[in-house]
């Protein structure tokens, strides 16, 4: 292989590995900036990828999957409404809560309903998103450099990973171009003025983690119907927390969302492609360094490079009328 | 004047749990003038206004706009009956442009695109007609507090508010400010919409509005014409019994030097310099104010004395040594003492007991600790006798510290710093929203601390209790001291002095 087909291998192994990262973001992106942290990102994702998982394989459709577990992570979702916004109760312990819930019961309903050990049985073609040959790509798999990118980066994916890159101008576009988005990130940054507009305060962050769970939904599925073809327990493995550390880093704006969602992608394809390998001037190096990397990454990116990234002002508080 | 009513409460009631706010209330408010309604904190001003515009329900009673009655549900409801608010806290979006924070909730459409051409055309239509003139683009953020008013302002116009409410709208502005907000008021009044301006400062009262309703524990108790009412009169409608309004002292017989500030220098969060080589003196026995628009080096100044903003250069002595810039707690120690300009951002924990807050800083000392441990026995035995002194409601060492009123809240700080009995004593913004009685209590203090020998350096950018407190007077612009002035220095010398103009 030259180096020239490695970067091709692993870009694409990227843009696949970052698509659930987008989703998920972006999910945090909508319930942030109207002021609701959403650390159940995590558990959203996990229990739509077993509601995918269990609904693409039972109904042999990959569609009904994607339903399902947008269904759930939208219900999920509305639980964190009801005690965060509603009952005004912690953010975090809301989140964290959901994220402790679901990773249990998967594995329980996983393991009560297929018996394979909270796996879901594999997926047939049917259940699963196949990729898209975008037009052309025969046509130009023989130029150089260009045609490789196109016919292996660019083209062959799923239809969720071009649904999660239209999503990234979709979302710049609500929040930045329409009523609901000027209200949402008014709502994140001080209630108070959205109240005495006029506006209710809580349907305003009731729709805002609705849009989180639908995104979340879209990120699930994707793990277990199009990325793999069945739910494995705890598939999910931290990504929510990634998307999270995403957004915080592009300092909760869509775009930025999506370059640093691709980075963490890059560093964990990175990682992938390095296990096992020599790595010049030190040789083989233990495949848990590798596997470490993109967090030691993160960790890094957060403490020293992204400077003062500024919440939405509101966010973690629960909004109560007063004077 | 005797025009239709714009406004009228008939019968308003609200009770809180056991906390009767508004009893009773009547109010009719005539087109086409302002209206102030006085009263002092807690009188139940803030609850009557938040009940006008849809904040809360009333128990019982009555509103009607133009003779109709109107049920105001909610906020949508007011706005809908031509009710506009200016809350003394604003409801803005700080990281929003003007255009957005006036749009929003009336953006006019789903999407914001045409919403923003006509929003323009009505900012550029309300700029002509009323003088309000501002950028729309300008993020509020980056706005002085007088701008971010008239933001609220445009708010309320732009939703064809015809009556306006403006809750303490001058606590926050420099004089300059405050006139330039009067002279807007009265071109609305005269373009034919009410004002109802609520405010516990008399003097603004008497300058700009036609009729006046006094509040006093939840009661209206009198309404009056501006014209034919004295200051005297509403203070002691106001608080129930005659109020002295200037402080009563005698002369100063200053001492030896207690504080001398030498050539100091000093930045801000931002590194930008604030105070730039400034040398006094402070004598005991002598009260400096420090006298200038908010934002010219005063707070800086302050904390760099206080020991919590290190100086870029200079030194300043106390009692004779030279004193290290980095150790609050040790220049607590050379008996230095500091009531801070902001309550609530350091003068006090709001989420702690009273009587925690009445030792804060001191907790160290050997009168409140056995051992490791606090003394909380002798803690609060200590909170109950400034309680007691300083008449601190409700006289109560283990009610939180947020459950007290603004004027109370100060006086948990003032007779914290002033009991320690303390050689020097620095003071910023003493009575910033503090109510009538309280002042004139504070300022009593202030001139017994004076007169027991202590030296005494105020910062306020309350122009009339700088005169009133002072024996000499320091004016500072742009981080330079401009000028000294004695006592009685008149108004207008003081305000050209602080705009910079003369010296």
């Amino acid at each position: 292989m030259d180096y020239f087909d490695i970067l091709i291998s692993i870009l694409g192994s990227s843009i696949r590995l970052s698509i659930p990262l987008i989703f998920a973001a972006l999910a945090g992106l909508f319930s942030e900036s109207a002021g609701v942290f959403d650390i159940g990102l995590e558990g959203k994702m996990l229990a739509s990828a077993f509601a995918a998982a269990c609904i693409a394989y039972t109904a042999d459709s990959a569609w009904l999957g994607l339903l399902a577990g947008i269904g759930a992570s939208v219900a999920l979702g509305l639980v964190h409404g009801f005690s965060s916004i509603t009952n005004r109760g912690n953010q975090i312990v809301s989140g964290v809560a959901i994220n402790f819930f679901v990773s249990g019961i998967t594995i329980v309903l996983g393991q009560a309903w297929f018996g394979q050990g909270a796996r879901t049985p594999q997926l047939t073609s049917a259940g699963r998103f196949a990729p898209i040959i975008l037009p052309g790509t025969d046509a130009v798999r023989g130029v150089p450099v260009i045609g490789s990118l196109y016919a292996n980066v660019i083209s062959g994916n799923s239809l969720l990973t071009y649904l999660a890159f239209a999503a990234v101008p979709l979302s710049w576009w609500i929040l930045y171009r329409t009523r609901f988005g000027l209200r949402l990130r008014a709502v994140g940054e001080n209630p108070g003025a959205v109240d005495t507009a006029g506006i209710s305060v809580s349907w305003l962050r009731y729709r805002a983690v609705i849009c989180a769970g639908l995104l979340c939904g879209f990120a699930g599925a994707y793990l277990s119907i199009v990325q793999s073809a069945a739910f494995i327990q705890d598939m999910s493995a931290g990504k929510g927390y990634i998307a999270l550390a995403a957004l915080i880093f592009a300092k909760w704006k869509p775009v930025p969302v999506m370059f640093a969602c691709l980075l963490f992608g890059f560093l964990d394809a990175l990682s992938n492609f390095m296990q096992g390998r020599q790595v010049p001037l030190i040789g083989e190096v233990p495949v848990q360094i590798f596997q470490a990397l993109p967090y030691v990454f993160t960790c890094g990116l957060l403490a020293g490079f992204v400077g003062v990234a500024t919440p939405p002002k509101a966010g973690g508080i629960p909004y109560v009328k007063e004077r | 004047m005797n025009q239709d009513p714009a406004i009228e409460l008939v019968g308003i009631d609200k009770k809180f749990g056991t906390v009767h706010a508004n009893k009773d209330i009547n109010l009719t408010v005539a087109k086409g003038t302002i209206h102030g309604i006085v009263g002092e904190n807690g009188a139940g001003k803030s609850t009557l206004m938040s009940i006008i515009y849809g904040f809360y329900h009333a128990d019982r009673g009555e509103i009607r706009v133009n003779g109709k009655p109107v049920t105001v549900r909610d906020s949508q409801a007011a706005i809908e009956a031509g009710i506009g608010m200016v809350h003394q806290h604003f409801m803005l979006v700080e990281n929003f442009t003007v255009l957005e924070n006036v749009m929003l909730g009336a953006e006019g459409g789903a999407l914001l695109a045409k919403g923003i051409a006509s929003a323009r055309a009505e900012l550029k239509r309300l700029e002509d007609e009323y003088g309000l003139v501002i950028d729309p683009d300008a993020m509020i953020e980056q706005l002085p507090v007088g701008l971010q008013q008239r933001v609220e302002i445009l708010k309320a116009m732009y939703r064809g508010a015809e009556i306006l409410i403006l809750d303490e709208p001058t606590g926050v502005l420099t004089p300059a400010e405050a006139d330039h907000l009067f002279r807007i008021l009265k071109v609305l009044r005269d373009q034919g919409k009410t004002v109802i301006l609520i405010t516990h400062k008399l003097r603004e009262i008497m300058a700009i509005t036609d009729t006046v309703s006094v509040m006093r524990r939840g009661e209206m108790v009198a309404t009056l014409r501006t014209a034919e009412t004295t200051v005297e009169e509403l203070a002691e409608l106001m608080v129930g019994r005659r109020v002295l309004l200037r402080v009563q002292k005698g002369e100063a017989s200053p001492g030896d030097i207690v504080l001398s500030v030498r050539n100091l220098s000093v930045r801000d969060n931002r590194g930008v310099t604030m105070v730039d080589n400034v040398s006094f003196d402070v004598r005991a026995g002598e009260i400096v104010g420090i006298a200038g628009v908010a934002g010219n080096g005063q707070s800086e100044l302050l904390e760099a004395i206080a020991g919590i903003r290190k100086p870029t250069s200079g030194e300043i002595v106390l009692d004779g040594k030279t004193v290290d810039q980095t150790d609050p707690a040790g220049l607590r120690e050379m008996g230095l003492a500091h009531i801070p300009e902001d309550r609530h951002h350091m003068g006090l924990v709001l989420k702690f007991e009273e009587y925690e807050n009445s030792v804060l800083g001191y907790h160290r000392s050997p009168a409140y600790s056995k051992g490791p441990l606090l003394d909380l026995e002798a803690i609060r035995k200590d909170a109950t006798e400034k309680i007691e002194k300083y008449d601190i409601r409700p006289p109560n060492p283990r009610l939180k510290t947020a459950n007290f009123s603004g004027g109370n809240q100060q006086k948990i700080v003032v007779a914290r710093e002033i009991e320690r009995d303390p050689k020097m004593l620095i003071i910023g913004q003493p009575t910033r929203g503090v109510d009538i009685g309280a002042i004139e209590f504070i300022h009593r203090r202030i001139i017994e601390m004076r007169d027991a020998g202590k030296a005494i350096l105020l910062v306020s950018v309350e122009l009339d209790e700088i005169r009133s407190l002072s024996d000499r007077i320091l004016v500072m612009f742009a981080g330079h001291v401009v000028g000294e002035k004695t006592r009685d220095a008149d108004e207008q010398t003081l305000g050209l002095m602080m705009a910079g103009i003369a010296a």
